[in-house]
């Protein structure tokens, strides 16, 4: 199943990445190769069962609404490359 | 030929998003009170969105959950799920929001709302749970425009509330909101405040031919940050649209910005396309099986009503429809009027004359104050026993409806009990006739001309004398029995 052009640029766009055109192509190959894998596991017969969203055998997995210590904003601003006055400051985006 | 206008029927559906009250956020064990911390306090690996870190429900927000479907009469099925709902946008520290998509908690419910033309069900299509956005703020400077984020809201539960398009005017909008407010905070799931950023609203509008229940093209209305504007943005919505397809245009489907400083919704166009969301299972979340057995729990550990206990103030008070749903506007009025009535340990007849009084006071001259210095009923000074005495001393004669007045504006101010200050003023109602026997005497004496009038056939001369009675006594005499005087000494003399 090959993807378009447009269809790795609308993915690209939804993730906030700019492709070159070399990378469009690429990624259309690579992209249309995880979807053909997808079509194969269509082939398996799952008539009777039920769907699942989870592949492990776990339900209610719940915690007690207990606060718990924090990290110091020093800690939180560390991997931000710009911060002021504790926030994090990053260039205006407007929807 | 004259062209007639078309007759549009109003489509109106509403999205509530109301922060749950827990202590700690949806997935971590970070403090979920954010307003007052300093930014970026109350902020961890999960809620930060770090690579490799395990989300774990918070129990207490899926109970908070279900209490408010369950107030809102929705059903509950037994499996939910969340599901990661991807955008990319400063304010989401992942990538992508936890939400629920196909299997919310809840689905199916109604919320009555009263309109002019009487009680009517507004369906609720669904009540999910999810979890808060960072918060932004946009600063402008000579080196640009920036966004300064504080994690802290990252992360904070967060219900989403989905109405049917079932309101049909901006004013059935706002009745909506005003009891779904009403009904969280009886709940006891969310404060609910607009104004403070815990109780949101989105709206969306569109316009049909009355008669058609096909849907028009609708528009999504946000930013309305207070019910007023809420109000105002609809009331813009339904004129701009009507102008539109009078004029035979169009109305396109968009988002609007309500702009509350220029009273006018303007388009949101930035986005190129469609929201696409690619919503999926949200992998680090095994799903949840509600039983039946916690589902009956939370419904008992819901307390009665805004309508139940409308119902029963109107039954068990003998008070108007009217009277009663002003009383129930909140759990804690309703508590002082119950508490003021229940003080008094009476009964029957008595207690239902009671409860009229105190309704009377706590509608009449402690709304009147307590709007005019705004003023919660929590925080009202006067004690609901001490409203009951002093209703107990004008009912028993100690005190006059005048003299009331004054005693209860020094309890507003006070917060002491009316016996002391009835006691320190001097303000007892003076019934005794040789009390009063004097004072009339004097009044007589000196109104020769009401006298006269009166010997003349004018019997509203007396009500001038029991006022000049009224006035002599700054109000304590018992006016029926300064009546009975005047006539007695009239008629004698
Ligand atoms: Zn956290």
């Amino acid at each position: 199943m090959a993807l378009t052009r447009d269809e790795v640029l609308h993915i690209a766009a939804l993730a906030r990445l700019g492709l070159s055109d070399d990378e469009v192509a690429r990624l259309q190959g690579q992209l249309s190769a995880i979807l053909d894998y997808f079509e194969r596991l269509k082939s398996v017969d799952t008539e009777g069962l039920a769907p699942t969203s989870h592949s492990v055998p776990l339900v209610n997995v719940l915690r007690e609404d207990e606060p718990h210590p924090s990290l110091s904003c020093e800690a939180v601003l560390g991997n931000a490359p710009r911060h002021e006055d504790g926030f994090i400051k990053v260039r205006k985006v407007l929807e | 030929m004259t062209t007639v206008a078309t007759d549009y029927e109003v489509v109106i559906g509403l999205e509530v998003h109301a922060q749950l009250l827990t202590r700690s956020k949806m997935f971590c064990g970070c403090s979920a009170e954010y307003s007052a911390a300093p930014p970026n306090t109350h902020v961890c690996p999960v809620c930060l969105g770090m690579p490799g870190v395990l989300p774990v429900i918070n129990r207490r927000a899926v109970e908070l959950t279900i209490m408010t479907a369950l107030a809102l009469d929705c059903e509950i099925p037994e499996q939910s799920k969340f599901d990661r709902k991807n955008y990319h946008y400063p304010d989401l520290m992942k990538g992508y929001q936890v939400s629920q998509y196909d299997l919310p908690l809840s689905r199916d419910g109604w919320l009555t709302i009263e309109t002019e033309e009487g009680e009517r069900r507004v369906g609720v299509t669904r009540v999910h749970l999810e979890e808060d956005t960072a918060r932004l703020t946009h600063v402008d400077g000579p080196d640009g425009s920036f966004s300064l984020v504080d994690v802290n809201r990252s992360g904070v539960p967060l219900m989403e509330i989905v109405s049917e398009p079932d309101m049909r005017s901006p004013e059935e909008a706002r009745l909506y909101l005003v009891k779904l407010r009403q009904v969280l905070r009886y709940a006891g799931v969310s404060l609910a405040n607009m104004e403070e950023g815990n109780f949101r609203c989105d709206a969306n509008v569109s316009l049909r031919p009355r008669g058609s229940s096909s849907l028009g093209v609708k528009v999504e209305v946000k930013n309305m940050n207070s019910f007023r504007s809420v109000q105002r943005a609809l009331e813009y919505e339904v004129e701009r649209q009507t102008r539109l397809l009078d004029g035979g245009e169009a109305v396109v489907q968009e988002t609007r910005g309500w702009v509350e400083s220029e009273g006018k919704t303007v388009s949101q166009r930035s986005k190129e396309y469609a929201h696409d969301y690619r919503y999926f299972p949200e992998p680090d979340l095994p799903p949840m099986q509600v039983n039946r057995e916690l589902v009956s729990r939370l419904r008992a550990a819901l307390p009665e009503l805004p309508d139940e206990k409308r119902r029963r103030f109107e039954e068990a008070y003998g008070l108007t429809r009217y009277e009663a749903e002003l009383l129930v506007e909140s759990r804690a009025r309703a508590d002082y009027h119950e508490a003021a009535v229940a003080a008094s340990g009476l009964r029957g007849d008595a207690r239902l004359q009671r409860a009229k009084q105190v309704a009377n006071w706590m509608l009449g001259d402690m709304a009147r104050l307590q709007n005019a210095q705004n003023v919660d009923i929590e925080a009202v000074r006067i004690q609901p026993e001490q409203l009951g005495q002093l209703v107990a001393m004008v009912e028993g004669g100690q005190i006059t409806g005048r003299s009331a007045k004054a005693v209860f504006e020094r309890m507003w101010r006070e917060g002491r009990s009316p016996h002391e200050i009835v006691a320190e003023e001097g303000l007892a109602q003076i019934s005794g006739v040789d009390e009063l026997r004097g004072i009339v005497e004097r009044v007589i004496a000196a109104s020769d001309r009401a006298v006269a009038d009166y010997r003349a056939g004018k019997t509203e001369a007396v009500q001038f004398l029991v006022g000049q009675v009224m006035k002599q006594t700054k109000g304590r005499a018992n006016p029926g029995t300064v009546r009975d005087l005047l006539l007695e000494i009239l008629q004698n003399g």
